[in-house]
């Protein structure tokens, strides 16, 4: 352990703390900016200056402790440097906060109001900054608003290994952006959107579909549907002051009726039609001898990545479309077919804690009989701030109930949300189509929780079967490479694009603290333990929809509508 | 009285990179056999007579920083040569390069044997590039005579050299951007700690000097640090090699003893000022470094004396300006110069150079107000105090020293004061 002063206060930590951290122990929040606690520390902006025993300053994200310092975080000295240096990041930086994404969530704004800025003498505001790059359905990166921290570089290099974003140029036009210039679509992002999450200020936010959503309900020709992937539910809460968590499904429900959609449906349907769909793949690539390990495709962000970074390894991926997807393929054609609506007439939003999967419903594959499968897709970000603009109390209004019949959802459906939910809940279905037998525990406590790379065994019929489940596309390399090198011995491959699964997706509320995710993890689990359906095949609307429409499950109705084709992306 | 020495300089003019065997008649190489006969603490005792502190500009005491580069323990270390001579105003390293390529390898020889290297590495800048075959042909001829490479001079030391090009970044004479840049990366400095001595060059504890530091060391060990200890003052030891350029009559590379006045240096060895005009100010250390008003001309040159004042020898560059140049336009030149250099990496070097430049460019052109004069100081002092490398760090200074000494002339310009 390590004594040091901090602001007079004798402080005890542990050998190798920052003082940054040592500061927070003794509730000292110094400020920073390019400091964030899941990454390497940068100490590039220079915020976080402190004053040591000598009076000089040094950076309190990146100098250690050491036995006897005297750190003072609140001298004239230190505050007008602080402030010095946050003036001149204002200086250029485009202030138009009000029409800001991150309005009332940002950092910038943050320390703004704690040194009292509204006297910046240097404020100009004529910004110098690369152009705007908004050329992909999915993510758009403002130029103008970046403080060049290094935050989105150091996330998509160190933990998702796409590393398409570097800094390039100095001097004054030192900025981090795709290298050779390029634009996001032309280089190999999988629109992940972890960027955006460790985004400090508004530089990188999700393209909107806000508008479009709204002008199709005010269509009275269309029909318009929404469905909610899994993770939402226990996300968006936290847009409406709610603890990270709170389950909101009734609530979700109840604004969207309120905002004009015709029908609210769940992803989670669909997930439990995704597992009877790769279940039987799987029992198929078993027993008649097909590629092996198979490998999940509901990621559409991991998707991307192993299309960029592995076409070789195609040939492991299920063939499946996600839930997202079968769930437009599926209002497209049965419901539309039992409704009696014409397809074209039909408008699906999903809402998706992903920003890739705004790009997945842009694939010119993903349509039904040349009818997209869905129109258009909104981050529960987006979800919050459309609830937001209708004026809807969200924390209390009261609760409704998903429409039926593709409301109802196994709880296999909803831990899909959650890194290893496909995995646990593709396990039971498998397990209990193939042996015949009722699992006696459904949980597979192996697979949960944040560990980037889970395994397990499990024996079927005397077979033992290997699985794996990773997530964040760096883990995701790891298994690649060992499967490239035939040392993976895995039967079944879960793989999610972001750290947690679709917890912590790129859409997803920019996370306050780091057991967020967690606590968002843990309420998935609650809503599957609550269910009276457990497991996707004992799902009676999913038994039913064999029955009347798909027939065989991967078989050739289900392999036109519900299967896709995946192509090399590399550029 | 021109009291220039020849002591560092000693070979200049006395060869060509062809001729080895020359270099060795003057004496070559004895400084690396001495070393190598007498050892490790032999060099240290020797360098600290001789008060050697480094010439790159931070005036680090040599002996010490060398005793504790010994005590750095790892498998694989390296020594380096820092010839990315890039402060504006300063050629004394390029013309040690050209007129005594030897001295300075076999300097780093001996730098590589006391730190325990291997491999040492010679990292020129790229716009020396005519000078990058010449060392490297200087390398081949060393090896070839058995000065490096295999068991030099038959004592089991191995030591080779490589050189290494610069592309064309001042950052990079900062020791970790410099290394950055050998691994083939972009030249931005890196976190400290670890300092390169520690971690540097792939990781591997990397001991780094100044050319003239190497040149001298090579001197002191030939000639005897207390023969080296005769020149100079009492603090500042030995003689100095200095780039004299600006207005004076006779601009160029001399190598003087520490105690000569500025006036001396100007008036003697430089001839005076081009067309007999005045003095206005020098610039001492580069383009880094602090601008003095005349009134200073007699201060000595030697560490002690000009940081007294507030100033520093720093690269060993004299620049001096005549009465007829302009602060302004000077700093405009200077702050130019560190707005294309900054690697951009932090806050107040990045984003203060840009502001910076906005209000001299008010200033040029006499648009300027009181408050933009205290914004210019305001972000120098951040700029100073909050960089993350030296390049930040210094880029302010001459703007600092010149808000010192010549307000009224900066004021000048400002349409308030002119009114008073």
């Amino acid at each position: 352990m390590v004594n040091l002063i901090i602001d007079n206060k004798e402080v005890q930590v542990p050998k190798g703390t920052t003082i940054i951290e040592a500061a927070k122990k003794i509730h000292i929040k110094i400020p920073s900016l390019c400091h964030h606690p899941d990454q390497t520390v940068k100490g590039n902006c220079r915020i976080c200056l402190v004053e040591n025993d000598w009076g000089g300053l040094v950076a309190a994200c990146s100098t250690k402790v050491s036995e006897g310092m005297k750190i003072k975080t609140n001298t004239k000295f230190v505050r007008d440097t602080q402030k010095g240096v946050l003036e001149l990041i204002l200086a250029n930086h485009n202030q138009d906060c009000l029409k800001c994404d991150r309005n009332g969530n940002c950092e910038l704004q943050d320390l703004c109001e704690r040194f009292n800025i509204s006297n910046n003498s240097l404020d100009e505001n004529i910004v110098e900054a690369h152009e705007i790059d908004d050329f992909n359905c999915s993510i758009v990166r403002d130029y103008s608003k970046c403080i060049k921290c290094g935050r989105c570089a150091d996330v998509c290099r160190d933990v998702q290994n796409v590393d398409v974003l570097a800094a390039t140029n100095r001097g004054a036009e030192y900025e981090f952006i795709p290298r050779f210039d390029r634009k996001l679509h032309e280089t190999e992002c999988v629109f992940c959107g972890q960027c955006i999450k460790v985004c400090p200020v508004g530089a990188i936010y999700e393209k909107s579909s806000i508008d479009k959503v709204l002008t199709a309900i005010d269509d009275e020709q269309l029909h318009v549907i929404v469905q909610i992937a899994p993770a939402v539910r226990v996300s968006v809460g936290e847009l409406f002051n709610l603890e990270p968590g709170s389950i909101t499904e009734g609530q979700i429900v109840s604004s969207l009726k309120r905002i004009g959609f015709e029908k609210v449906f769940d992803t989670n349907f669909t997930a439990d039609l995704t597992i009877i769909e790769e279940g039987y793949e799987l029992i198929d690539r078993i027993t008649n001898g097909g590629k092996l390990p198979m490998i999940t495709s509901c990621s559409p962000g991991w998707i991307n990545y192993i299309e960029g970074h592995g076409e070789d390894l195609l040939e492991h991926l299920s063939t499946c479309k996600s839930p997202q997807q079968m769930f437009g393929a599926i209002s497209k054609t049965y419901y539309a077919e039992k409704l009696g609506i014409h397809p074209s007439k039909i408008f699906t939003v999903s809402i998706m804690p992903c920003t890739a999967k705004k790009f997945e419903a842009n694939r010119e594959e993903m349509n039904s009989y040349g009818f997209p499968d869905v129109d258009a897709v909104l981050t529960t970000r987006e979800l919050g701030r459309l609830i937001k603009s209708q004026g809807i109390d969200f924390a209390n209004v009261e609760e409704e109930e998903f429409d039926a019949p593709f409301g109802i959802a196994s709880g296999a459906g909803a831990i899909f949300g959650a890194s290893g939910g496909v995995m646990e809940a593709a396990l039971r279905s498998v397990y209990e189509i193939l042996t015949k037998e009722e699992l006696e525990k459904l949980e597979f406590e192996e697979v949960r929780g944040m560990h980037g790379i889970k395994e397990a065994a499990v024996n079927i019929n005397g077979n033992e079967i290997k699985i794996a489940v990773v997530h964040g596309l760096g883990n995701a390399k790891k298994v690649m490479e060992e499967i490239r090198a035939g040392k993976s011995d895995y039967t079944f491959v879960e793989i999610m694009g972001c750290t947690g699964g679709c917890i912590g997706g790129g859409g997803q509320p920019i996370e306050k603290t780091r057991e967020t995710k967690q606590k968002r993890m843990d309420a998935l689990y609650t809503i599957d333990s609550d269910k009276e359906h457990r497991s996707s095949h004992k799902n009676p609307t999913i038994i039913k929809l064999y029955e009347e429409f798909l027939g065989e499950p991967n078989g050739h109705k289900a392999h036109v509508l519900l299967h896709t084709t995946y192509k090399g992306r590399k550029l | 009285m021109n009291r220039t020495q020849k002591v560092i300089t000693e070979n200049f003019n006395t060869y060509k990179v062809e001729q080895i065997d020359k270099y060795i008649e003057n004496g070559g190489f004895q400084g690396l056999k001495n070393a190598l006969e007498k050892g490790k603490d032999f060099i240290i005792d020797e360098l600290n007579i001789s008060g050697l502190r480094g010439r790159g500009g931070a005036a680090y005491p040599t002996g010490k920083k060398w005793n504790g580069g010994r005590q750095t323990h790892a498998d694989v270390k390296y020594v380096l040569c820092n010839a990315d001579e890039g402060e504006p105003a300063t050629f004394k390293d390029r013309e040690l390069l050209v007129k005594d390529p030897y001295k300075v390898l076999e300097g780093l020889a001996i730098s590589g044997y006391t730190f325990g290297a291997k491999e040492g590495f010679i990292y020129i800048r790229e716009e020396y590039e005519f000078l990058h075959d010449k060392i490297r042909k200087a390398i081949k001829l060393a090896e070839e005579n058995g000065y490096l490479g295999k068991n030099i001079l038959g004592t089991g030391f191995d030591f080779s050299i490589k050189v290494f090009s610069g592309a064309g970044a001042y950052v990079c004479g900062e020791g970790s951007a410099l290394i950055e840049s050998m691994e083939g990366k972009a030249g931005r400095p890196r976190m400290k700690p670890p300092r390169i001595g520690v971690a540097g060059y792939m990781g591997k504890p990397t001991q780094s000097n100044n050319v003239e530091t190497l040149a001298i060391v090579a001197t002191v060990l030939k000639m005897g640090a207390v023969n080296y200890a005769k020149y100079g003052t009492e603090k500042s030891i030995g003689t100095k090699m200095i780039s004299l350029c600006g207005n004076v009559k006779k601009p160029g590379t001399y190598e003087i003893p520490f105690g000569m006045s500025l006036r001396e240096i100007i008036y003697d060895i430089g001839g005076g000022i081009v067309g007999d005009k005045d003095i206005k100010f020098l610039q001492l250390g580069g383009v880094s470094g602090p601008l003095m008003p005349k009134k200073y001309i007699d201060t000595k040159y030697t560490y002690e004396d000009l940081e007294a004042e507030g100033f520093g020898i720093g690269s060993g560059a004299i620049l001096v300006a005549d009465e007829t140049k302009s602060v302004i336009k000077f700093l405009e030149s200077v702050s130019y110069f560190f707005f294309h250099e900054s690697c951009g990496k932090c806050t107040p070097c990045r984003e203060g150079k840009r502001q910076m430049k906005k209000l001299l460019d008010k200033m040029s052109k006499g648009t300027a107000t009181t408050k933009d004069l205290k914004n210019i100081e305001k972000i120098s002092r951040i700029m100073t105090d909050a960089s993350f490398c030296g390049l930040g760090q210094t880029a302010a200074t001459a703007m600092l020293t010149a808000i010192k000494y010549f307000s009224p002339e900066l004021c000048s310009s400002i349409d308030e004061i002119k009114a008073l």
